[in-house]
Order: C-alpha cells, then structure tokens, then sequence
C-alpha cells in the first residue's frame, strides 16, 4: 500500500481505536431517535380549531426544522473536523510519533495527503451515514424528503472538508488547541460574515454585499452550507422566499438559488490550494 | 583535537560504490535562526563500524542525527549515507532509527507498529511476519507483541523502537540515546544488541551520553561540543593517558595552582584527579605535593576512562 494510504488507514484506526467513531454513532443515533419523535408530532398536532395541520404546512415546518438540525449537524461535523485535525501533525511533531515513521522512505507531502484523505473519509462516512439516518427518520416520521438529499450530503460534507483542511494547515505550524480554536473562529466568522453579506444584499448596499462574497472565498463554509439549504428547501418554502424579497432572503437558514457555479470551482480550487499550502508549509517546518 | 586521519576533505558524490562509508560528511552545519546548532560536522564512519557520538546536552547530537537522517535540511555543507546523499529516499530502505523522542501510535499493538514499519520500509509482506518475530524476541517483547503499546511502560517502548529500528536487517542505525529508559538491564541487553549487529557488518550510529555504555561497545568516537567536533578517533587513540587521583589535605588554593605543570586537573574536595599523567611522574608528584605541606592520604594511578577524556576535553574547549 502505498504511503498516503497507509497514514490514511492508521487516521481512520486512531479515530477508530480511540472511540471517536463509537461517539459519533452514538450521538447520531440519540438524535434522530428524538427529532424523528419530535417529527413524528407535526404530524398530529392540532390546531385550535382541532384540525390537524394541511400537508403543506407539514412540509414547510419541516423542511424549516429539518435545516435547523442539519446546522446542528454541519456543527458537530465543523466542530469535530476542527478538534481532529487541530493536532493532527503538531501533536505528532512535538511528541516525536513522526520521526521515526519519516526516518522512512515517506516524503512529508505523502503524511499531509494521507492525513487529509483519512479525515476526508471520516467526514464523508459521518456526512453520508447521519443525514442517510436523519432523512430516514423525517420520511418514517412525516413522509417528507428534501428535494435533493445527495446535494445535501455532498454540501454538509464539503463544509467539514474545508474545516478540515485549515486545521490541517494550521496544525502543519501551531498546537492542537491553537490550531482547533482558531479553525473554529474561523468558521464561525465566515458564518456571520454571510449573514453581513445578506444585509447588503436586503439594503442593496453593494460594499457590505461584499463582505459576504469575500468571505465565502477566503472561507467557502457558509457558502456550502447555503447550498445545503437550498437543497432542503422544498418550493412551497422556495415560493415563500421568492415573495418575500430580499428582506425574507436575508437569513443564514435561507438560499433562493443554488450556489453558482463558478463558486463550485473556486471551492475545487480552494482545496487543491490549501492542501498544497499545507504540504509546502510541513515541508519548510524544522522538526 | 585528537586524531583527525578519519576525517576527510575529500568528499565528491561520486562515492556511491558499494564500499563507500557508512557516513560521510563534510562541514554539514545547521542553524536554527541565529543559533549554531552544528557548526562543520565533517567525518567518515566506515561500514560495520560502532561509533560513539559523544557530547553535553545541546551540543548538537541530536541535529546531528536529524541532519544526517535528512529530517531536517542543511544550512550549508554536504554529506552522504551510503554513498547516496542525505535525504535520498531509496537510502532509507537501508537505515534504521531509534528517536530520542520515542513514541509509536499507542492505539496500536506491538505488533501493529512494527508492521506498520515494515509496509512503510517497504518490506515484502510475505517477510513481515519473520522480521517481526525476530524484532520482538531481539529487544525481549514477544510476550507483550499484542498488546497496546499505550499500556507500555516507557523502557518497554524504548525496546519497541529498538525493534522497529532493527526490522529489515539495516546497513546503518542511528540509535539517539538508545538506553536513556532502560534499567541496568535493559542496557546490558542493549549492548548486545549493538555487538549483534556490527557482528554481522551494520554499522551503528551511537549517540549517548553514557560514557561508559559508549566505552564498551564503540570502535571509535567523536566528541562535539557548542555545535563543533573537539575530538575524535579510535578508543585506544583517546584513551592513551593515565589518570591519578591524589587524595590531599592542607593544600591552599595557591598551591593547588603550582600543580599545573602535572597537566589538566579537576578537584573534587579533598580530591584531585590528574586526567593525563604519565605514571612515571607520579612520584615527582607526590613529591611537589608533601613539599607544600600537605598529608597525601591516597594515590590512585588507572588507566584514563572516557569519563576523564570526555571531561578533560569539555574544560579544554572553555578554557
């Protein structure tokens, strides 16, 4: 096997044997048990004339609570990758775990690229397993699916890979802890400046629209994380949107239009860029 | 400086023969900012040879072994493992190592550590489970080949990294301070482990601070100090003089000085120790010293130990 992929196989065993996984499986499970119970009432509740709530209204709450968890998902997903990969290589630097295993014929970029591509598949495998688990629930419970479950997944997915990648980066130079808050700040930064920029889009103020748009390309979270939302949008709540103006687009929880595609192309460019940043930065660091 | 025959200034990468040095640098220097942490290592270690790298804490031996290991870069100078410049990664198929800093993935079993090693030497897998084998019972860890390595205490991982050094039969190994957690056990079986492998033609790199381990498994050493080597050669060509120790009492501080012309002398209380005295002058010294008035309690002509020469050299660099 080929160096990359066996640092990458004893990424995903250390998270593995370490009981990570174990958590996240049993935190996941918890969740859905509660929201597909919590689910399961927008379906009989009542309202005070004592009928119970049209479909539409079903769907739209729905999908509404739906993003709601999903946040909390992309959450623990931004909050792991950022903890996780923190320390990934600092911590190994300073303890000297590294020194015996580059003392073999492995180039640093090969222990960047099989350290990124294990977390990579963690993230994927939580990504895809918590919303297949979720999105299970809310049809059992409600009947109702957002309208593009793999988008959704691909997006939620793509937001941990890019916490992931600036704790990569950071953790080629700082501590663990160092590395996981400042990744953290980060994405919540770049949350608020997306809300910012939704103002300037609602006052139709094109510098504090700006301020969005810059963001999204120092930092693509929040503009991932739209994109999950407008996957689970269905049109009833898209309408609503449209009606609104850009007064009712001006919310983090709300996306009229998937996102463009050259910001998908940017964001392509984005990971390839900071994984050659990550490995440029190990390989220049003294150890 | 002790003899420097050894150390080369010819050095051109055309020695890539088979027979070329285990080692062989010419004035590799490292700083770190503006700190000198090697300042012109220049020297050759022959193949099958046991080499003692000597120094105080922070005198370089560890950026040394970096260096040669290629894990860290160079700020000037060349040098060649094998007779393929450092850093070659074909070369490290052939090299084994035991860091200073020893810690392996502690989620992992002995033996999962050790296999580890050997897809990323590469080794051929259908080789792994006799390298493993023999790598355990080498360093005495086949009982516990199974277990986590984080329920090891820290002579035990120590042994672990001996074993993942020696896996793949290597043609060099650079051991960093191999017995800094062992007991006096554990460095016995150390010292063995050193005999085993120069009896079969490895050369070993032995950077240590235990004078004594040094002393008894190194065909040659190399003393370094503030970045630089002080001395180097073969033991009998360091260790030529005789130290004498003079237990004395009555002797001022101005006497003391009078005794310079018996050589280097390091003084422990009522206790002197002349680190190289020919023996035919120790009556010459006794003498000189009843003369000052003093009571001679004890004289204490052995041969100079490492210890001595080591100590000796230090006090010659600051002075």
């Amino acid at each position: 096997m080929p160096p990359p992929l066996v640092i990458a196989r004893l990424t995903v065993q250390e998270a593995s044997r370490r009981r990570l996984l174990l958590a996240l499986v049993i935190l996941t499970l918890v969740v859905v048990g509660f929201s597909a119970w919590g689910f399961n009432k927008i379906t009989t509740v009542t309202r005070s004339d004592g009928t119970l709530l049209p479909p539409a209204a079903v769907t739209a709450i729905t999908s509404q609570l739906l993003i709601v968890i999903t946040f909390m998902y992309s959450g623990v997903l931004a909050l792991s990758a950022a903890v996780v990969a923190g320390p990934l290589i600092s911590s190994e630097v300073e303890s000297g775990l590294l020194l015996s295993m580059l003392a073999r014929p492995v180039r640093r970029s090969e222990i960047v690229i099989g350290k990124w591509l294990g977390l990579a598949v963690l993230v994927a495998i939580y990504a895809a397993g918590s919303a297949f688990l979720e999105i299970a629930a809310v049809d059992w419970a409600t009947g109702y699916v957002p309208p593009h479950p793999i988008e959704l997944v691909l997006f939620v997915g793509a937001e941990g890979l890019a916490l992931l990648s600036v704790g990569l980066l950071l953790s080629t130079r700082l501590s663990g802890i160092t590395g996981g808050v400042i990744a953290l700040v980060a994405w919540l930064m770049a949350w608020i400046a997306g809300v910012v920029g939704d103002i300037g889009v609602s006052l139709q103020n094109q510098a504090i629209e700006n301020v969005g748009t810059i963001s999204h390309l120092i930092l693509p979270t929040d503009g991932l994380w739209r994109g999950a939302v407008y996957a689970m949008e269905p049109d009833v709540v898209l309408a609503t949107l449209r009606a609104g103006g850009t007064i009712a687009q001006a919310n983090p929880f709300a996306a009229v239009d998937p996102p463009p595609v050259q910001f998908l192309a940017w964001v392509a460019i984005w990971f390839a860029l900071m994984l050659a940043l990550s490995v440029w930065s190990f390989r220049t660091r003294e150890i | 400086m002790a003899d420097l025959a050894e150390i080369s200034t010819a050095a051109t990468p055309d020695r890539v023969a088979a027979g070329s040095p285990a080692i062989h640098t010419v004035e590799l220097s490292k700083r770190f900012g503006g700190t000198v942490a090697l300042a012109g290592l220049s020297m050759i270690v022959p193949r099958g040879e046991v080499f003692g790298f000597l120094g105080p804490n922070g005198a370089g031996k560890t950026t040394s072994v970096k260096l040669l290991l290629g894990l860290i870069a160079p700020t000037s100078g060349e040098g060649w493992l094998l007779g393929q410049p450092i850093g070659d990664l074909k070369t490290r198929r052939r090299i084994g190592y035991l860091p200073e800093l020893f810690r392996y993935q502690s989620w992992l079993s002995a033996r999962e550590v050790l296999a580890v090693h050997c897809e990323l030497a590469p080794l051929p897998r259908s080789s792994w489970k006799d390298e493993i084998t023999t790598a355990l019972d080498t360093v005495g860890l086949t009982d516990r080949a199974a277990d986590r390595v984080g329920t090891f205490s820290k002579g035990m991982q120590q042994r672990l990294g001996l074993a993942v050094a020696l896996l793949g039969e290597p043609e060099l190994v650079f051991l960093d301070e191999p017995t800094s957690a062992l007991d006096p056990v554990g460095r016995h079986d150390v010292r063995e482990i050193i005999r085993g492998l120069a009896a079969r033609g490895t050369a070993v790199f032995l950077n240590s601070h235990l004078l004594s381990e040094v002393e008894q498994v190194c065909d040659r050493v190399a003393v370094v100090d503030h970045g630089r080597v002080i001395a180097s050669g073969t033991m009998d060509q360091l260790l030529s003089g005789t130290t004498v120790r003079v237990r004395a009492s009555g002797l001022a501080s101005g006497d003391r000085a009078k005794l310079a012309p018996f050589g280097h002398v390091l003084e422990e209380g009522d206790q002197l120790t002349f680190t190289n005295l020919n023996v035919e002058r120790v009556p010459e010294l006794v003498a000189a010293i009843v003369a000052m008035g003093a009571r001679v309690y004890e004289v204490a002509p052995r041969h100079q130990t490492l210890e001595d020469r080591f100590l000796e050299l230090l006090e010659e660099e600051d002075s």
